[in-house]
């Protein structure tokens, strides 16, 4: 899934501007364990920033740091130029949207978004109209009186986000915040959560572990592995152009390969892969050492499929067509190279009776553009 | 009467799918605890009753019949109602009552003000921590509740332990009188009780989520009021549980306020055994349980009440 179309300005391009947030080399140890390893950070008013990978890659250490529930063993953390050390998390600028929703059991749903302005002790007239307020935005207005218990799933998120949003942050933390909720409801909320953040122009940062969430939601995307940030990119960037061979396989599905460069020149290069017939030929150049092992990674929906031998002298290969699964909207075809290795290619189901259709154990023909593969080092 | 038939055929099939619903297994579970209440309360109370309504009599059993044949022809019953009126014209009952239900008030007060912090702690600990200190609590039960108490004499005599320490540090010139004072016998009861207060409270606040407290936090709620607005609401049901389970057997306390206590305001418990063994009033005693039970049955109904609806919140 893409981003929607956005006419977005881009600060993180601005040279001058400050940023909202910035994490200075934080580092963050439970005894032996580093959760979080010197990540530097800086994230931009009006952002939706998403913190992506899997479990146990320190990116929810990271939010809870932000929040000011657990403290940096090393780094520093701004937020609107103001250093955050020793600053309780009731004292920071920040709301949290938690992924259990922690909303309170014993209170309404009313109770549950007032009981932060109530902390800012604003009059009891203005906290009912800006409770009723932030329940229309959420649409959530009618069950104002409900107990969370009384509930679904989806409208517990919206009260949450209501509660989280009520205080009118500059800057929202949300930890895999449609987790819990099923696929339907989860694309939907979605492109409400980015419509409510434009119309708030609350400054985001999401923590995810759903590549698909991250792609749809953010406008930049900082992928971790094992406490670091391995790469900061927009959706496209991370997708089309990923920095390591980890940030390729964890985004979406790829194929990868190994392979050796045989050709360095400034606007190709020419990769031999021992699994492939013939080299893999890029069509821009790639910094790295002469003979270097190199990863090339080519995504599914980019390879075509082909009865007769491409007339070409690089980018295809020979297969049986092993598996395929039917979507709806596209077909996933699983290909056996002769030496046992699966490559995936995914073709849309454009129309309703193709002219061509392959099926099992046909011999096909893979070949791809110039333009498709990533070639990388690390 | 071919509709009374079908009728009576009707009948059969529901009594056949009864029989197929019936499930012998579960019945027999709920028997168990539905026969142990039978036979040791409810026939009990009603035995109690019956000879609350007799009147005394030297003789053994010592109280009247309630059920008599008069002259072999006709069936008499007899209800004595003046046992409960009496309780009401003799001023010794009334005040005991009083009496009762103020020390098992305060002391319920000062467990829960005690119990409460400790429940918490134990909840907050380390998991290796929290065992050993929950071992802690049910430690003294591993001693005779009766030696306990007398250790408490022992503390507290004019010639006791603090007296002496006290005697001997200068701090006072005469012996400070504790023992056969209220003081002592709400150190002897919050002593004995705490534990009843401690584990229904720890239960509770075991279960509560941490992050309830972090979005309090967030929300912009200090500690304080987040202990107040989030923490005590929710362990509301463990206090009521502790709370009923310390009040409920201190009003009928005998141990601890005839060992420890003032010999001239008694406590009902105190009042009930004189009336059995002392005056051998089994009529009177009777009622006077009877009564205490009453006058129970309205905390504990409340309780059933925050109970239900309790378990009608949750999820």
């Amino acid at each position: 899934m893409s981003a929607p179309a956005r006419s977005k300005a881009e600060p993180w391009r601005d040279a001058g501007l400050e940023p909202y947030v910035r994490i200075a080399g934080v580092s963050k140890r439970f005894g032996d364990f580093t959760a979080v390893d010197e990540v530097s950070l800086d994230i931009y008013k009006g952002e939706i920033f998403c913190l992506l990978g899997g479990s146990g890659c320190g990116k929810t250490t990271l939010l809870r740091m932000l929040a000011g529930f657990e403290q940096p063993s090393a780094g520093q953390l701004f937020i609107d130029g103001q250093d955050m050390a020793g600053i309780a998390p009731y004292e920071r600028p920040v709301n949290m949207m938690f992924q259990s929703y922690a909303l309170f059991p014993h209170m309404t749903v009313f109770g549950n978004v007032a009981f932060g302005l109530q902390q800012e002790g604003l009059p009891k007239s203005q906290i009912a109209s800006r409770v009723a307020d932030i329940l229309d935005i959420v649409r959530m207005g009618e069950f104002a009186l409900r107990k969370p218990h009384q509930l679904s799933g989806g409208q517990r998120q919206r009260v949450a986000l209501a509660r989280s949003l009520v205080k009118r942050p500059k800057l929202l933390l949300l930890d895999e915040p449609l987790g819990a909720l099923d696929r339907k409801l989860r694309e939907h909320t979605q492109f409400e959560l980015i419509s409510i953040q434009e119309q708030l122009g609350v400054t985001f940062v999401v923590v995810t572990h759903d590549q698909e969430e991250a792609m749809t939601l953010a406008s930049r995307i900082g992928v971790m592995n094992r406490g670091k940030i391995v790469q900061i990119g927009t959706p496209h960037q991370i997708y089309e152009f990923p920095a390591t061979r980890f940030v390729a396989d964890f985004i979406g599905s790829v194929n990868l390969f190994e392979g050796q460069l045989v050709e360095d020149e400034s606007d190709y290069v020419r990769v031999a892969c021992p699994q492939l017939p013939v080299p893999v030929y890029v069509d821009h150049g790639v910094s790295a050492a002469p003979d270097a092992s190199l990863w090339v990674a080519i995504r599914p929906e980019k390879i075509t499929l082909e009865r007769q031998q491409p007339d070409s002298r690089d980018n295809w290969a020979r297969g049986v067509i092993k598996d395929i699964a039917y979507m709806g909207d596209m077909s996933i075809f699983v290909v056996l190279l002769p030496d046992g290795r699966e490559v995936r290619v995914t073709a849309a189901n454009v129309a309703r009776k193709s002219g061509e259709t392959f099926t099992w154990d046909d011999e096909v023909y893979l070949s791809w553009d110039a333009s498709s593969p990533v070639v990388g080092s690390g | 009467m071919g509709c009374l038939k079908s009728r009576g055929g009707q009948r059969l099939s529901g009594v056949l799918a009864r029989l197929r619903q019936w499930r012998p297994g579960r019945g027999l579970v709920i028997a168990v605890p539905m026969g142990w209440l039978l036979l040791f309360f409810l026939a009990p109370f009603v035995i109690d009753f019956k000879i609350s309504l007799a009147q005394v009599q030297v003789a053994i059993p010592p109280y009247t019949p309630m059920f008599e044949w008069v002259q072999d022809k006709a069936l008499a019953i007899r209800l004595h109602w003046h046992n409960y009126a009496f309780l009401f014209t003799d001023s010794l009952y009334i005040r005991s009552y009083i009496y009762s239900l103020q020390v098992a008030a305060v002391s319920t007060l000062f467990c829960l003000l005690l119990g409460y912090p400790m429940a918490y702690g134990i909840a907050r600990a380390e998991p290796a921590t929290r065992n050993l200190l929950l071992m802690l609590v049910v430690l003294p039960f591993w001693t005779s509740f009766l030696l306990r108490v007398y250790a408490w004499m022992g503390l507290l005599r004019n010639n006791g332990l603090i007296n002496n320490a006290l005697l001997s540090l200068g701090l006072i010139d005469t012996p400070i009188q504790m023992m056969q004072t209220d003081f002592s016998v709400y150190i002897g009861i919050v002593y004995s009780y705490l534990p009843f207060m401690i584990l229904p409270l720890y239960t509770n606040l075991e279960k509560h989520d941490n992050t309830l407290l972090e979005a309090a936090a967030d929300l912009g709620a200090r500690p304080v009021t987040a202990f107040l607005r989030v923490t005590l609401p929710l362990s509301l049901p463990g206090i009521l549980a502790g709370s009923l389970l310390v009040f409920i057997p201190v009003v009928g306390e005998y141990v601890i306020p005839s060992l420890l206590g003032r010999p001239d305001q008694l406590m009902i418990g105190r009042v009930l055994s004189d009336e059995f063994f002392a005056n051998r009033d089994w009529p009177v005693a009777s009622a006077v349980a009877i009564l205490m039970l009453v006058f129970l049955l309205l905390p504990i109904m409340l309780f059933q009440r925050a109970q239900q609806r309790n378990a009608a919140g949750q999820t």
